[in-house]
């Protein structure tokens, strides 16, 4: 179902930009219009982020995906090995931040994509899983 | 060091985001921004935005903070040049910058600036 799956370093603030300009090409050549890749880059910048200011750094799996004959989409998977999200509905809720931000980040991403799934464990670390369809 | 320049133009204060900019280079450019209105007395500042790809809620917080400051110190911001996909997410995404006067074009930006300029000099008239 899946294939191609790519890695990438987000450790700091140049690979938040580097991660953004991948998730476009990608995009791109799964096709999707122009405001698509925008939504999309846009969460996979705020997600990368979060990797780099809560999770001290990770990693980005990009992948392309089928969900059948004309359905294609990208896939995006953000990694760390931070400390974790103690409470995952607050912090997914708007406004809510630990940091300096707006708080908008995590679930501005959610609302960005068609998918949305997060894993974390205190101590352990954080997954973020987002997929946008075409 | 990168910096994103500031150009001076009469009394107003000319900003062209032409980079894709990390997280330090929007702050770098929040405090040379607040810096150079003091010093160079800018009544307004104008940022064009017209090259950037996207805006998130980091940029977006950049965007309204520059707002902010150059309120108190004075001077009137006029964001330019939104691409529409970068508006239609930012809506999306919850962000739909309040106080942050915008205009869709530098032309446009500077008309609107020169109103709200010369409505605010204007003597205030007696009751």
């Amino acid at each position: 179902m899946a294939s191609d799956l790519e890695t990438f370093p987000v450790r700091n603030g140049e690979d938040v930009v580097r991660a953004r300009q991948i998730v476009r090409s990608r995009a791109m050549d799964v096709g999707f219009t122009l405001v698509e890749q925008t939504k999309i880059v846009t969460a996979a910048s705020e997600l990368a982020r979060n990797t780099v200011i809560y999770g001290g750094g990770g990693e980005m799996h990009v992948e392309r995906v089928y969900g059948g004959p004309k359905r294609n989409g990208l896939r995006l998977i953000f990694e760390d090995k931070g400390p974790g999200i103690a409470d995952i509905d607050l912090a997914l809720r708007d406004g809510f931040t630990t940091g300096n931000g707006l708080g908008l980040g995590l679930n501005g991403a959610r609302k960005l994509s068609h998918e949305f799934d997060i894993w974390s464990k205190p101590g352990e670390g954080t997954r973020v899983t987002i997929t946008r369809w075409k | 060091m990168d910096r994103i320049p500031i150009l001076k133009l009469e009394d107003v204060l000319l900003v062209s985001i032409q980079v894709d900019m990390h997280d330090q280079l929007a702050l770098t450019l929040q405090d040379d921004l607040t810096q150079k209105i003091v010093a160079t007395r800018a009544r307004a500042v104008l940022i064009d935005i017209s090259a950037l790809e996207m805006v998130d809620s980091f940029m977006g917080r950049m965007l309204g903070n520059i707002a902010s400051m150059s309120r108190i110190l004075d001077a009137q911001t006029v964001v330019v040049g939104m691409r529409p996909a970068v508006a239609i997410t930012l809506v999306e995404l919850g962000l739909s910058l309040p106080g942050i006067r915008t205009a869709l074009n530098v032309d446009a930006g500077l008309a609107v600036m020169r109103e709200v300029l010369a409505r605010r000099d204007e003597p205030a008239n007696g009751e």
